[in-house]
C-alpha cells in the first residue's frame, strides 16, 4: 500500500498497518512532518470534546497511546506526557457548564474530577487566585508531534520516500491502483490519503470531492523557565471556540510547560486561508488569556511564535475510511486541531479496513462521500 | 570610577560601557551556565544576536550582558530566569 | 504617519534617512543601539574617530540628524504591512513602542557567521564582531593573547585594533588562501591603502598571518586556556596541527544578514555568492513588496562603503516615490557607478573567502551545533536518520534553532550538516527554511498583551 502524506496521521497508519503484515511506502513532498504536524502542539486530549464520534475516537485513540507508550516502547523517544488536564472556569456559571459537560462526558469513558476553586492552586500553585473552579482529566495527554510522527514512521519500517510529490492517481477502471508521482509511478494495493490539509487536493486527483480547507492557529512559546507549569491548562471558553464556525479571530490559550523549559501558549483559531503573516492582533490576544490564567506570565518573555493550518472539514469531524467512489482509495485527513490525539485512532481503523477486519468502531460517521458533491 | 555590584562584589566601569565590557574588563569572562549540561558562559556574538551572555540586573531577569548599559549601583547576577 | 521609517542606523540606514529627510520627507530612523553607527562606526561615548575608516562620512551623517527622528535603545520585534513597527524601547525598563510610517527601509546589517569547532562554547571564544564590538564600543579588548581565526578580510582590522589596544595577538588564522584577491584590492586606492596599512600593522606588532589555517579546537575546562590550529587542504579538511596557547579566540566566518523583518514583509529573497540569504532589489533598492526597501548588508554582505550608497539610493528612492525633491540625475549616476565598482569588489572578495565543506571535519559526535538547546552534531545526525532531509526538519526533531537566539548562531551550520545528509550543499530554500522569525526580538507576555500607540 501507498500512504500519501508523511505527517502523524500518515505516520500512524503506516505503523499500525505495517504491524498488520502489509508493505508500506509512505509518500511525502516535503520532510517528515513538515506539513501541520510540524506545527502543531502535541495535546491529546478528551476534555475539549463534546459527546459524539469525535469524543469516541478520542477516547479510543487515547488508549492507544498509551500503549504505544508504553507496550511498544515510544514513550521516551515520543517525549509522551501523562500529564493531565486542566479546565478552569472563571464564572460560577462557567463552573456550572462545566460540571454538566463532564457529566455528559464520562458517559462516554472519559475520567473528569472536579476540582473546587479552594484546590485549583493544589494542582496548579500559579493559577490566579479569583477563579471560580475547575475539572481535573488524568486522560488528557502531550506527545512531541514531529518525533511522534518520525518515531512511528522509523517504527513502522516503510519506505519512506520524503520530497516526493503525489501527482495523479493511477486507474484500472474506478479503481485506484496506485499513485503518479514526480519521481515514477508506484503500483499498490490500496492508497491511503493522509494529505492532511491538501488531503482535499489529493482526493480531488482521484476525481472526489473531500472538502478540507485550513483553520489558522498561532502559537507562542516563551523563554525557557523552571518547572512552573505542571498540567495542560485551559479556560473552559475553550471548548465553545473549538467547535465554533465563526470565522473571525477566535482564540482561548491553553498553557503547558515542555520538557524543554519553555511554556507553549495555543492556539488562535482563524479562517484566513493559507496566510502565513503575522497576527499581532492574535498574539495579543493570546498573552492576555495566558495572563489571565497565570498572572506570573506577564513577566516572562516569549522568544518565538509560530502558525499552521488545521485541516477542517465543514462538519468539523475527520475524514476516516474507504471512499466507495473510488475502490482501493482510504482517506485519513481533516482531523482539525486534534490530529495528533487522534492519529493513533485513525491509524489503527485505517490498518482494520485495510486488512478486513471488523473496526471496532463504526465509520459511518467519518464516511468520505458524507459532504453534498460539488456543483 | 562608577562601580556596578556583582554577585557581592564590586566592578568598576566607565560610563557608556555595557555590563558586559565591564565584567570583561574586569577578567570575568563567564557568568551564567547552561540549562542541561551545566555549562560556564560569558559573551560570544557581543552584539545582541546570541543570548549566552544573559544577566539579571537589579532582579530584571533574562537582560543582555552586551547590551545593556552599566549604571551606577546595578546590581548584576549572572544568568536569566532559568538559572 | 511619517513618511518612512528606517530601520538600523548602520552606514545604509544612516545615509538613506539623511537622504530621505533632506528631500524633505518626515523621516523616523530606529535602531536598537544606544548610539548611531550600527557594526562599521559602533564608537564609544567619548570617540574622536580615531580607530575608525571614513569617520568623516559618518560626523557628516549624524550631524544631519537633527533633520529626523532619531529613535536610539528602540528594538523592532515586528513589521506589518501598511506599515506598523512595533518596537520595544528601553534597555532594561521597557516599554512597547509603535511606529507607522507609508514606507519601509530595512537596513538591520548582517552578524557575524559562525562555524562551530569543539571548544567553540568556552568562555572566551568570541566572535570576530563580537571582539571588534568590545573594542570600538566599550573601549575593552576582549582579552590579553589573542588568536584570530576564520576568514576574510575583516579578520584584518579585528586583529590590528585589538594588538593597538595592547593585547597580544598570537596570530592570524585564515582558511582560504585568497591569493588572486590582492588584484582586485589593487584597483580600489581606498581598499589597497587600508590593506597596506593593515600589513603594516600586522609587522609592527608582530603578528604572524596565516593562510590556508584554522582553529579547529579551542580547550580548557571553564574558560578557554589553548587552541589546536591546523593547516587546511583545498577542501578545508585539517592536515597538519599545532597547539597555541592564549586566553580569548576571535572567529568569523564571513556575516550573515539579518532578515527577520523583509521576511515579515514578505519580502523576496535569494542566495547570494556567498552562500548567505539576501533581499532581492531592484536598481532603486525596492524590494518585492510595494513601499519597502532594503540596503546595506541585508542586500548583500559588501561592507560600508556599499551600505553608505545603496543606503542614499534607497532613500532618494523613498523621496522620490512620495513626491519629494527629485534628486539630481548626476548624482544618481555617480551612485549607481559606485554601487556597480563596490558589488563587483565584494562579489571578487566572496569569490576568494568562501566557505569549504571540510569545517564539518573537525566536528565530533560530542560538539555543540546549537548553543542554546546544546544540541550536539549527534542529536543532530539521530535526527538525520529520522528523516531530517533539511534544516527546518532537522530543527523541529532535534531543537537546534529552537532556543533563545532562535537559529541565528547555528542555523547556517545546520543548514550545511541538514543538506549535507542528502549530499548537497545548503541551497536558499534550506536557508529560507530557518530564516523565519516572526517575533524579531524577545518580548514579555505583559508588553505584548499592551496595545501599543503610535
Ligand atoms: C496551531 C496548531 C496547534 C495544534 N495543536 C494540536 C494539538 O495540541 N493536538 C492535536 O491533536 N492536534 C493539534 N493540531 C492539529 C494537528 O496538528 C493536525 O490535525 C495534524 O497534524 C494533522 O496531521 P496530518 O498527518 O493529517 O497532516 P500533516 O501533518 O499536514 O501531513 C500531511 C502531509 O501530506 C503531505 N502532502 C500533501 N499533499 C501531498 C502530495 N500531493 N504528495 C505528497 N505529499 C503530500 C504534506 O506535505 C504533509 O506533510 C494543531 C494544529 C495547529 C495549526
Ligand atoms: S554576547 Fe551574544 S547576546 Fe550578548
Amino acid at each position: 500500500m501507498v500512504i500519501v502524506g508523511g505527517g502523524v496521521v500518515g505516520a500512524a497508519c503506516a505503523y499500525y498497518a505495517a504491524r498488520a503484515g502489509l508493505t508500506v511506502t509512505v509518500v511525502e513532498r516535503g520532510a517528515v512532518a513538515g506539513g501541520t504536524t510540524g506545527a502543531g502542539e502535541g495535546n491529546l486530549l478528551v476534555s475539549d470534546k463534546e459527546p459524539g464520534p469525535e469524543l469516541d475516537l478520542a477516547v479510543l485513540s487515547s488508549a492507544r497511546w498509551a500503549e504505544l507508550a508504553a507496550e511498544d516502547g515510544l514513550g521516551a523517544a515520543v517525549e509522551y506526557e501523562p500529564k493531565g488536564g486542566l479546565v478552569v472556569a472563571e464564572t460560577e456559571e462557567g463552573a456550572a457548564g462545566l460540571a454538566g459537560l463532564a457529566a455528559r462526558q464520562r458517559a462516554s469513558g472519559v475520567e473528569a474530577v472536579e476540582v473546587p476553586a479552594a484546590e485549583l492552586t493544589g494542582y496548579e500553585p500559579h493559577l490566579a487566585p479569583d477563579l471560580a473552579g475547575g475539572m481535573f482529566y488524568p486522560q488528557d495527554a502531550q506527545v512531541q508531534p514531529m518525533l511522534a510522527a518520525a518515531h512511528l514512521l522509523r517504527a513502522s519500517g516503510a519506505e519512506v520516500r520524503t520530497g516526493v510529490t503525489v501527482t495523479g492517481m493511477s486507474r484500472s477502471g474506478a479503481r485506484v491502483t496506485g499513485v503518479r508521482t514526480d519521481r515514477g509511478d508506484l503500483a499498490a494495493g490500496a492508497v491511503v490519503n493522509a494529505a492532511g490539509t491538501w488531503g482535499g487536493e489529493v482526493a480531488a486527483l482521484a476525481g472526489v470531492n473531500v472538502p478540507i480547507l485550513p483553520r489558522r492557529g498561532f502559537i507562542l512559546v516563551t523563554e525557557p523557565l523552571p518547572p512552573l507549569i505542571r498540567h495542560k491548562v485551559y479556560a473552559a471558553e475553550y471548548v465553545a471556540n473549538v467547535a465554533s464556525d465563526d470565522e473571525g479571530l477566535e482564540s482561548s490559550a491553553v498553557v503547558e510547560g515542555t520538557p524543554a523549559g519553555t511554556i507553549l501558549i495555543g492556539a488562535t483559531r482563524e479562517r484566513v486561508g493559507f496566510d502565513r503573516t503575522l497576527s499581532t492582533a492574535a498574539l495579543r490576544r493570546l498573552a492576555r488569556q495566558a495572563i489571565r490564567l497565570f498572572p506570573v506570565l506577564a513577566d516572562v518573555a516569549a522568544i518565538r511564535a509560530y502558525c499552521g493550518f488545521r485541516p477542517y472539514c465543514p462538519d468539523h469531524l475527520p475524514v476516516i475510511g474507504p471512499d466507495p467512489r473510488a475502490e482501493g482509495l482510504l482517506h485519513a485527513c481533516g482531523h482539525e486541531g486534534a490530529g495528533i490525539g487522534l492519529a493513533a485512532a485513525t491509524g489503527h481503523l485505517i490498518a482494520q479496513s485495510l486488512t478486513g477486519a471488523r473496526p471496532d468502531f463504526d465509520l459511518h460517521p467519518f464516511r468520505p462521500d458524507r459532504f453534498p458533491e460539488q456543483p | 570610577m562608577s562601580q556596578i555590584v556583582f554577585e557581592g562584589r564590586p566592578v568598576p566601569f566607565h560610563p557608556g560601557q555595557s555590563i558586559g565590557a565591564a565584567l570583561t574588563a574586569a577578567g570575568i569572562r563567564s557568568w551564567r551556565t547552561t540549562r542541561s549540561g551545566g555549562r560556564p558562559r560569558g559573551l560570544y556574538c557581543g552584539i545582541g544576536v546570541c543570548f549566552d551572555c544573559l544577566i539579571t540586573v537589579n532582579g530584571r531577569p533574562s537582560l543582555r550582558a552586551c547590551m545593556v548599559e552599566a549604571r551606577e549601583g546595578d546590581v548584576v547576577e549572572g544568568g536569566g530566569r532559568d538559572a | 504617519m511619517r513618511d518612512v521609517v528606517v530601520i538600523g542606523a548602520g552606514p545604509a540606514g544612516l545615509a538613506a534617512a539623511v537622504a530621505a529627510a533632506t528631500a524633505g520627507l518626515d523621516v523616523a530612523l530606529i535602531d536598537a543601539g544606544r548610539r548611531p553607527g550600527g557594526q562599521f562606526y559602533r564608537h564609544h561615548a567619548a570617540e574622536t574617530g580615531r580607530l575608525h575608516h571614513d569617520w568623516d562620512a559618518f560626523v557628516r551623517l549624524r550631524d544631519a540628524l537633527d533633520r529626523l527622528t532619531y529613535l536610539p535603545g528602540h528594538r523592532v520585534w515586528h513589521v506589518e504591512d501598511g506599515f506598523t513597527v512595533h518596537a520595544l524601547a528601553g534597555d532594561r525598563d521597557e516599554r512597547p513602542v509603535r511606529i507607522d510610517a507609508r514606507a519601509v527601509v530595512v537596513a538591520t546589517g548582517a552578524h557575524d557567521r559562525s562555524l562551530p569547532f569543539p571548544g567553540w562554547d568556552l568562555p572566551g571564544v568570541l566572535t570576530a564582531g563580537g571582539a571588534q564590538a568590545l573594542l570600538k564600543g566599550d573601549r575593552v579588548p576582549a582579552g590579553k593573547r589573542i588568536v584570530v581565526a576564520g576568514t576574510g578580510p575583516f579578520l584584518l582590522p579585528v586583529a590590528t585594533g585589538l594588538a593597538r589596544a595592547g593585547a597580544t595577538v598570537a596570530g592570524v588564522f585564515e582558511a582560504n588562501r585568497p591569493y588572486g584577491f590582492a588584484r582586485h584590492v589593487a584597483r580600489h586606492p581606498g581598499k589597497a591603502r587600508e590593506g597596506a596599512g593593515y600589513a603594516a600593522l600586522l609587522a609592527r606588532h608582530r603578528i604572524p598571518y596565516r593562510t590556508g589555517h584554522a582553529v579547529v579546537a579551542a580547550h580548557g575546562d571553564d574558560r578557554i586556556e589553548a587552541v589546536t590550529v591546523a593547516r587546511l587542504d583545498r577542501d578545508w579538511a585539517p592536515v597538519r596541527e599545532r597547539v597555541i596557547a592564549c586566553d580569548t579566540v576571535a572567529v568569523g566566518y564571513g556575516f550573515t544578514p539579518q532578515l527577520e523583518i523583509p521576511l515579515q514583509l514578505g519580502c523576496a529573497t535569494r542566495m547570494d555568492a556567498d552562500g548567505s540569504l539576501i533581499v532581492a532589489v531592484d536598481v532603486t533598492q525596492r524590494t518585492s513588496v510595494p513601499g519597502v526597501y532594503a540596503a546595506g548588508e541585508t542586500t548583500g554582505v559588501g561592507g560600508a562603503q556599499l551600505s553608505l550608497v545603496e543606503g542614499e539610493l534607497a532613500g532618494l528612492a523613498v523621496a522620490e516615490a512620495a513626491g519629494g525633491v527629485a534628486p539630481d540625475p548626476a548624482d544618481v549616476q555617480r551612485l549607481l557607478a559606485r554601487r556597480r565598482r563596490l558589488r563587483a569588489f565584494a562579489g571578487a572578495m566572496h569569490a576568494a573567502y568562501p566557505v569549504r565543506p571540510g569545517w564539518m571535519d573537525r566536528l565530533r559526535d560530542d560538539t555543540l551545533v546549537c548553543r542554546c538547546e546544546e544540541v550536539t552534531r549527534g542529536r543532530l545526525a539521530e535526527a538525520a536518520e529520522l528523516g531530517a532531509t533539511d534544516p527546518r526538519s532537522a530543527k523541529l526533531l532535534s531543537r537546534a534553532g529552537m532556543g533563545w537566539c532562535q537559529g541565528r548562531v547555528c542555523g547556517y551550520a545546520t543548514a550545511w550538516l541538514a543538506a549535507g545528509v542528502c549530499g548537497r550543499l545548503p541551497g536558499a530554500d534550506d536557508l529560507r527554511g530557518i530564516a523565519r522569525r516572526p517575533l524579531a526580538q524577545p518580548l514579555r507576555l505583559g508588553d505584548l498583551a499592551t496595545d501599543d500607540q503610535p
